[in-house]
């Protein structure tokens, strides 16, 4: 277990140096751009050379590198450009808003697929199978983007129930939480479901299940005692890989909605060429992904115990 | 002529072509699949027939839908902001996704799959060291990867084609990977490699169309990506360059005004919407009916 742990931790390490590394190299190639985002198209030349030297641009790529990722580890991230403060003063409130935004959309999306998913599975083919599927199969084409405006649509144009953008400007308001969490579980709940389904149906067509239908179990009991348990092993995986893919859509979402969080932020770093700023997103956005589907093995290994570490 | 004469193989690949068809007729979903993805595919094939007007030319702007034009025809889906007719760049856009996305899937197919087969049936260090390189990509959130690219190197049709193929080929070739190693035992396979074939020909022409069945549903399912993307691309104002129409960047451009004029942003929000449900259903069509046999 603690060999697993390690080595996954390593993998863990040895990922966010590499995509740090390929991250300095791939803003490295645009080299005069930061100089022209911050003194603007109309600085000369000389503006911009002395720009780049006053903040250490010169320097050559590896002792860039290294003293960026010697004081990365300490926790000195360095200063944004764009927003002229400390890297880590404008990201933590903005990681807390995403946050919130996805605890919001899981607490809503996995209570709602794991029902739909388990009503789906419970009698394969049946009516409500195919209607829960094909649903989820509707709802999962729809980009985020379309169902913004769908939801925008619906609920701000027609119905004039909800404000068009969720900027939190006054403070913590949560109706203007409604529309992203919505169009979040809205994209994502389908594929959950259809997990959660696969998996339900077929532990449904196991000899234990057979059995306990055969010797008269309520149909309710076979479904909560011995069907559940098995079948809710595969969902947690995916649920915790869910993260990753949460990661982006808060991109598309955040930029929409106008929701001052920490996709909307990885976003506007990536084009302002903010490397600093950049690339602690990218390690925050590494970090989580790795460590949700870190989490995802081990919790598999306690649900399903017929499986070791290796 | 010379082309039928020269090919024998042409009758049966076309009763091929027919059974598969008559298969998809057992499942329902999969048909309505089907019709949407030949929907817009032939329409953007009859895109500059069909289309009323330029989709670039600014005529008469903020109209809305079914209002006649004063040189004559009639805006089916009104204009945009500047006067551009919507069902004609929505028409023509339709050439641009469906374009770009079978490239960029095919593309990312051609990576992951050679990479896929050779991890596979090889093993060894060549497989750790590809199986290790997906893993860091895959962990990573896909649009923050095509935002890195797109934002570092320009957003250029090629650079589009270029981060997807990066991005979704680890994943593809996991896939294949997973499928080369449960097929390399085969005694087909064996009977290849006693007859002294070379490791390519092995691994193009004995155990790829083995594989085929699995990869066409993720192949579907992977173009309704690659979709999704390129619109995503689009609205974040990255896909391509003005003033062609895109259905993404049509979203982007006109979003601000959706609280007055609705129709400009929900009509290509329908389009790219169907198009994605088409290749999705036409994926879970497929997968039904592979599963049946």
């Amino acid at each position: 277990m603690l060999i697993f742990a390690g080595k996954r931790l390593g993998a863990l390490v040895l990922t966010m140096f590499v995509v740090s590394v390929l991250l300095f190299l791939a803003l490295e190639f645009t080299p005069g751009d930061v100089a022209t985002k911050v003194l603007g198209p109309y600085s000369s030349e000389e503006q911009r050379r002395l720009w780049l030297e006053a903040n250490g641009y010169s320097a050559p790529l590896l002792e860039r590198y290294f003293s960026w990722a010697a004081n990365f580890v300490v926790g000195d991230w360095g200063q944004s450009i764009r927003f002229k403060v400390p890297v880590s003063e404008i990201l933590w409130p903005r990681l807390g808003n995403t946050a919130i935004l996805g605890i919001a959309t899981f607490a809503v999306m996995i209570p709602l697929s794991m029902v739909l998913g388990i009503l789906a599975g419970m009698r394969e083919g049946s009516k409500l199978d195919r209607s829960i599927s094909v649903t989820s199969i509707i709802t999962t084409s729809i980009p985020e983007f379309a169902s913004a405006v769908f939801v925008v649509a619906v609920l701000v144009f027609w119905l004039k129930l909800l404000p068009g953008t969720s900027t939190m400007s006054d403070g913590f308001d949560p109706i203007q939480l409604i529309m992203p969490v919505m169009v979040l579980v809205i994209y994502d709940f389908g594929y959950v479901t259809r997990m959660t389904r696969a998996s339900m149906a077929e532990v449904m067509t196991t000899q234990y299940i057979r059995t306990a239908v055969l010797k008269g179990v309520p149909w309710s009991r076979v479904v909560m005692k011995h069907a559940l348990r098995n079948a809710l092993i595969a969902p947690f995986t995916v649920i915790m890989l869910q993260v990753n893919w949460l990661l982006s859509g808060v991109i598309v979402v955040e930029f929409f909605f106008a929701y001052k969080g920490f996709g909307a932020l990885i976003l506007e770093a990536a084009l302002n060429k903010d490397i600093f700023l950049l690339e602690a997103c990218t390690m925050i956005t590494v970090f989580v992904a790795v460590t949700s589907q870190i989490i995802a093995d081990i919790g598999y290994t306690y649900l399903n115990p017929r499986i070791r570490f290796a | 002529m010379s082309l039928t004469q020269t090919s024998p193989p042409a009758p049966k690949l076309l009763y091929r072509l027919i059974s598969a068809v008559a298969l998809l007729r057992e499942s329902p979903v999969g048909m309505v699949g089907a019709f949407l993805v030949l929907f817009w595919v032939l329409v953007a094939l009859l895109a500059p027939w069909i289309a009323p007007f330029d989709p670039n030319s600014t005529i008469l702007p903020f109209a809305k839908p079914g209002t006649p034009n004063p040189a004559g025809g009639t805006f089916w889906l009104g204009t945009d902001h500047i006067g551009r007719d919507i069902l004609s760049r929505l028409i023509h856009g339709s050439r641009t996704v469906l374009f770009f996305a079978p490239v960029a899937t095919f593309s990312a197919y051609v990576v992951g799959v050679v990479m896929g087969l050779y991890a596979g049936y090889l093993g060894g260090r060549i497989d750790t060291l590809l199986s290790r390189l997906s893993d860091v990509i895959l962990s990573f959130p896909v649009l923050v990867l095509y935002i890195l690219v797109i934002t570092t190197w320009g957003n250029t049709g090629f650079n589009i084609i270029l981060a997807i193929t990066f991005a979704s080929a680890p994943g593809i070739m996991r896939i294949v990977r997973g499928l080369t190693l449960d097929l390399r035992n085969r005694d087909y396979v064996a009977a290849a490699q006693t007859r002294g074939e070379s490791t390519w020909h092995i691994l193009l022409f004995e155990i790829l169309p083995n594989a085929r069945g699995p990869l066409i549903v993720d192949a579907c399912l992977r173009l309704g990506y690659v979709i999704i993307t390129i619109g995503v691309l689009g609205f974040l104002g990255l896909g391509l360059p003005p003033p062609d129409p895109d259905w993404g960047g049509m979203i982007n451009e006109t979003r601000s005004m959706a609280l007055v004029f609705p129709h400009m942003t929900l009509v290509p929000c329908i389009a790219i919407s169907s198009l994605i449900l088409g290749f999705n259903l036409l994926a879970d069509g497929l997968r039904e009916i592979s599963l049946r046999d």
